[in-house]
């Protein structure tokens, strides 16, 4: 069964596991996720999907006036017409398979408990910006040779092609750029920990993005039971 | 970080006694063989103390049949049974890396009987 939640990276410790072996584990709070809609393949959206609302907003509280949500009015008002009360920062849309779509409601609160202990996830996020990096940073390139003549030239990725053929650098090519900040997900982690009352849960490993950057989990794709 | 925090205090553990760098401490450890746990018993000179918190590490440093042999734990690790302070070294340095290079006697820490304040 597929399931995802949304979730903010709040950082990474380590923990002992059963065997005493030292884990290390990031830890990402995912209280506070909701479900906005349902989207079924037999109405008018033609796919089954589920849209999580995810991250506490502020309200705006001034003597005299109306307390306004920080946040601006058609944001507020896909929340308004789900009946649901607090609206949320983030909304983001999962695909589910059409036969787990009664399992949830919309309004229904989601927190940690919807995965347990060694469920197998793949988290995405966006990775740390880099800017604009070399090759050696971006593509893992060795550079050039510190000594032996070599002079302004040490960081530099050599050539990029041949000659009158193909008379062009090949599309593709491995150049400097921007490295980072872009999706990333990785496959296979394991939860290591639910935590109910704090509403977090515990990845083994790392996870793309900064500390407080938003993340999606979901239950691994390649160790989905058929 | 809070939250961070209370997820290390729960693997905490304070049944230690205080030792640093310098002492020669005597550390039980659990070690699983097959079904069976046994205990074995490694001794040698503390050469330091790194990180804090749950990431705490320290280095045991003991010749064994004429090579050194140093091994890293960490503190609140549940694979030790319990540390055992053999005696108090008279140190002037947190880091003892100095030890490696020397040998026989003049590789001797002095001990000393109490420590101040304990």
């Amino acid at each position: 069964m597929i399931k995802g939640l949304l979730g903010k990276k709040v950082g990474m410790t380590q923990v002992f596991d059963e065997a005493g072996n030292r884990v290390p584990v990031t830890v990402v709070d995912v209280s506070s996720n909701v479900v906005v809609q349902k989207k079924s393949s037999h109405g008018k959206d033609g796919y089954s999907a589920i849209k999580l609302g995810f991250g506490k907003v502020k309200k705006l509280e001034k003597e005299g006036k109306e307390p306004k949500w920080r946040l601006n009015k058609p944001r507020v008002g896909v929340f308004t017409e789900a009946g649901i009360e607090e609206p949320r920062r983030h909304v983001r849309e999962i695909r589910v398979p059409e036969s787990i779509l009664d399992d949830f409601e919309v309004g229904q609160e989601l927190g940690p408990e919807l995965f347990s202990l060694g469920d197998w996830i793949d988290v995405t996020g966006t990775s740390k910006g880099s800017g604009f990096t070399g090759v050696m940073k971006r593509h893992n390139f060795a550079g050039a040779k510190a000594t032996h003549g070599t002079h302004e030239f040490f960081r530099h990725g050599g050539s990029i092609g041949m000659s009158a053929t193909p008379a062009h650098v090949l599309k593709g090519m491995k150049m400097p750029g921007q490295h980072g900040n872009r999706q990333v997900t990785i496959q296979n982690l394991q939860v290591m920990g639910v935590m109910e009352e704090d509403g977090a849960l515990l990845i083994k490993g790392g996870i793309p993005g900064p500390n407080g950057g938003i993340v999606l989990i979901r239950t691994a794709t390649k160790k989905v039971a058929v | 970080m809070q939250l961070l925090d209370k997820i290390a205090n729960d693997h905490l553990r304070d049944d230690h006694p205080e030792f640093r760098a310098g002492d020669t401490i005597r550390v039980h450890l659990l070690i699983r063989e097959g079904e069976k746990e046994r205990v074995q018993v490694f001794e040698g000179v503390v050469l330091g103390r790194s990180g804090s918190g749950i990431h705490e590490t320290f280095t045991v440093r003991k010749i064994s049949h004429g090579i050194g042999v140093e091994r890293i734990f960490p503190v609140h690790s549940p694979r030790i049974a319990k540390i055992e302070l053999a005696s108090i070294g008279r140190v002037r340095r947190a880091k003892l890396y100095y030890l490696r290079k020397l040998s026989g006697k003049r590789a001797r820490i002095r001990s000393k009987r109490h420590r101040k304040g304990v």
